[in-house]
């Protein structure tokens, strides 16, 4: 059994031999357009059927809603006015002050003109996650570790029993329920290519290119390199001067989003630069992976079988 | 504005900005409530978590496995006691209830077919595989002894031939065997919920075991006091009891040590009266067992009250479950809360959200 909380490489932890560096993406949404590039190439790539019947949400320009076993890549839009602009800012300030009263304040730098209202855009990926729940949680071993550090469903092994969809604190991982393209024009024989069903489907890190020395279908495309991909480690360095560097023209709502390894899932390989709270961005504020409880779990349950067993000891004795 | 008694109870004013109410109910709404509403943003009302894909089969198989492994219990108890009319209906009712909980397990299985994969590894981080094992050795042993006790009612009518001595030989051990596997059949559904990212299953898992061993023993109590005749039932009145008393008191325990937000569910809508009926019930059907368990009709009754709390206890609590993660506001208050709390003693270093 590997390890369950904590710092870790979860390639080596897997018990890969020779592990590859992990790769993992950095999503800096501060220049993401929303152009949803991205959730087209990994459809395309994936061959991942159609999510719903297309209809129009009305949450901003998002139409797609969320993850799912369909949708690998998903673009969220929010619309902010000053106000919210604001307390993002604010929340933003506390956080830099967090765990530093000792320091003198950092020389005071004037926000710049705050707009009138924003757009925030961010494309949401699994977050291959140190300590994934639903890699540990899944009975078959359909879901793996690969040696990038990425997890990956075989969809040829997963018998669709959902363990892991309830196991992903952020959502993300799903089981597809229908996998058929439902356009009327496309409903004929003309489908190139079977769709797996009733089993859980999610972002793979597209692990059949990065075994090909490729890049991932939605960091290739990515137009404003909003989404990059590459080694963790480096990616996290290169997140950290991305942050400093928007704090330093004022803008102190920005602040990264699984690049600290001693959060509740050990840290995330898809890092993300935000510009509000996550949960705005419907993320999760303090995801906790839910097998970090699984040694006190298991010990309360044999308590409970204990007790089980001298309730019928007691039960069986009292009417001799 | 309007001014009423409980204005000194408002929160003060913040000074900059006013905190948001996402531009919704515009100027309309000046009046500042009383109680203020929790404050959370989300997106666009979203859940944060996926529930598990899981149908009411998962629910049923939560009480037919406890029934089973509460049966078995029973039955091995009666083996070793020498009450061989309570250890032939537990052995055959922990038999079909097993039969129909696995049945009903892989209807569940988005592809029913490959259930078979469940054997092809152990690990025990996942509930689910642990589950499987221990669910196909309580249902070998408890499969042999029920086949020699069917054989047995039927006047040996099943063709075993030369087999029949080797199934006698075995049906004791067998029966002990399962009689070990029952109490984790009983509890291991326990932490399958626990461990999840569903905010009302994994808030429960301090006191959760507890509550589940109890009604499986409640559950198969009731149905062995239906079965069995009063002269041989005695163990099953006397777990009965304990059990609905465990019950009563766990459920109470496990709540009070969840998350307040968490809790919730537990007493809303459909899953909340099923819950509210199942204590009531318990609490009938246990008194039932208690004063009336010697009168066939009476310990009956009590029975099926017993079974039937303990099927609106796993419906109740599996369905609050699911809608705990339909709203995202049970994931979303419970974490920042807790991040608050952490924040505010002076730990910082454990946040996914960090300035650098």
């Amino acid at each position: 059994m590997g390890q369950l909380t904590g710092p870790s490489d979860p390639a080596a932890d897997a018990g890969w031999a020779e592990p590859k560096p992990r790769k993992g993406f950095f999503t800096d949404t501060s220049i993401c357009i929303g152009c949803k590039a991205c959730e087209v190439a990994c459809k395309e790539w994936n061959r991942n059927p159609r999510d719903g019947d297309l209809e129009l949400l009305g949450s901003s320009y998002d139409n797609t809603g969320q993850l799912g076993a369909s949708t690998w890549r998903h673009v969220a839009f929010i619309e902010q006015d000053r106000e919210r602009i604001e307390e993002a800012r604010e929340s933003g300030r506390a956080l830099i002050d967090l765990g530093m009263p000792a320091l003198p304040r950092p020389p005071d730098v004037t926000p710049p003109d705050t707009p009138e209202f924003r757009w925030l855009m961010s494309s949401d990926v699994c977050k291959h996650c140190t300590h994934a729940g639903c890699l540990d949680v899944c009975p078959t071993g359909a879901l793996f570790r690969t040696e990038f550090g990425t997890v990956v469903v075989q969809h040829d092994v997963c018998n669709g029993c959902g363990t892991c969809v309830a196991g992903c604190p952020f959502g993300v991982v799903e089981r597809r329920s229908d996998g058929t393209y439902a356009t009327g024009e496309r409903q004929s024989d003309r489908l190139a290519h079977e769709f797996v069903t009733g089993v859980a489907q999610k972002c793979t890190l597209c692990y059949d290119r990065l075994v090909e020395d490729e890049i991932p279908a939605c960091a290739k495309t990515c137009p404003t390199t909003s989404i990059k991909f590459g080694d963790h480690d480096e990616l996290v360095v290169k997140a950290r001067e991305r942050v400093a560097e928007l704090h330093a023209q004022g803008r102190t709502e920005a602040r990264l989003y699984g690049a600290n390894e001693r959060d509740g899932v050990g840290g995330i390989g898809s890092v993300f630069l935000l510009l509000d709270e996550p949960e705005v961005y419907g993320l999760p504020p303090d995801p906790r992976v839910c097998t970090a409880d699984l040694m006190s779990m298991f010990k309360r349950a044999g308590l409970a079988a204990a007790g089980m067993v001298g309730a019928a000891a007691v039960a069986f004795w009292s009417s001799r | 504005m309007s001014t009423s008694e409980y204005d000194s109870l408002r929160p003060p004013e913040p000074v900059v900005g006013k905190r948001g109410r996402r531009g919704r109910g515009g100027e309309g709404s000046r009046e500042i409530p009383v109680v203020p509403k929790a404050e959370f943003g989300s997106y666009y009302g979203r859940p944060v978590v996926k529930p598990a894909p899981w149908g009411h089969e998962v629910a049923a198989y939560l009480f037919l496995g406890g029934v089973a492994g509460g049966s078995g219990l029973l039955a091995a108890g009666a083996q070793l006691t020498g009450r061989p009319k309570l250890r032939r209906n537990t052995r055959v009712s922990a038999l079909v209830a097993v039969l129909l909980g696995a049945v009903a397990l892989v209807k569940d299985l988005g592809r029913p077919e490959r259930f078979v994969n469940m054997m092809r590894t152990f690990k025990l981080t996942s509930p689910m595989s642990v589950g499987s094992w221990i669910l196909s050795a309580f249902s070998g042993g408890i499969g042999i002894a029920a086949a020699s006790e069917i054989d047995r009612m039927t006047g040996k009518r099943i063709p075993l031939g030369p087999l029949r001595p080797v199934l006698r030989s075995v049906e004791s051990p067998a029966g002990l065997a399962a009689g070990v596997m029952a109490p984790p059949l009983a509890v291991y559904t326990a932490v399958l919920l626990n461990d999840t990212a569903t905010p009302t299953w994994n808030a429960a898992y301090k006191g959760l075991p507890f509550v589940f061993v109890s009604s499986a023993s409640l559950a198969a109590s009731g149905l062995a006091m239906i079965t069995t005749p009063v002269a041989e039932a005695g163990p099953a009145r006397s777990l009965a009891v304990i059990g609905a008393v465990s019950d009563l008191i766990s459920a109470r325990v496990t709540e009070h040590l969840m998350d307040p937000v968490t809790r919730e569910p537990l007493h809303e809508g459909t899953p909340g009266r099923m819950l509210q009926w199942s204590e009531r019930l318990a609490a009938a059907g246990g008194l039932g067992a208690l004063l009336g368990g010697h009168r066939r009709g009476t310990a009956a009754l009590s029975g099926l009250m017993l079974l039937a709390a303990s099927a609106l206890l796993r419906f109740g609590f599996f369905e609050a479950g699911k809608e705990s993660a339909r709203d995202p506001r049970y994931t979303i208050e419970p974490q920042k809360r807790r991040l608050a709390e952490r924040r505010a003693a002076g730990i910082t270093d454990d946040s996914i959200t960090t300035s650098g």
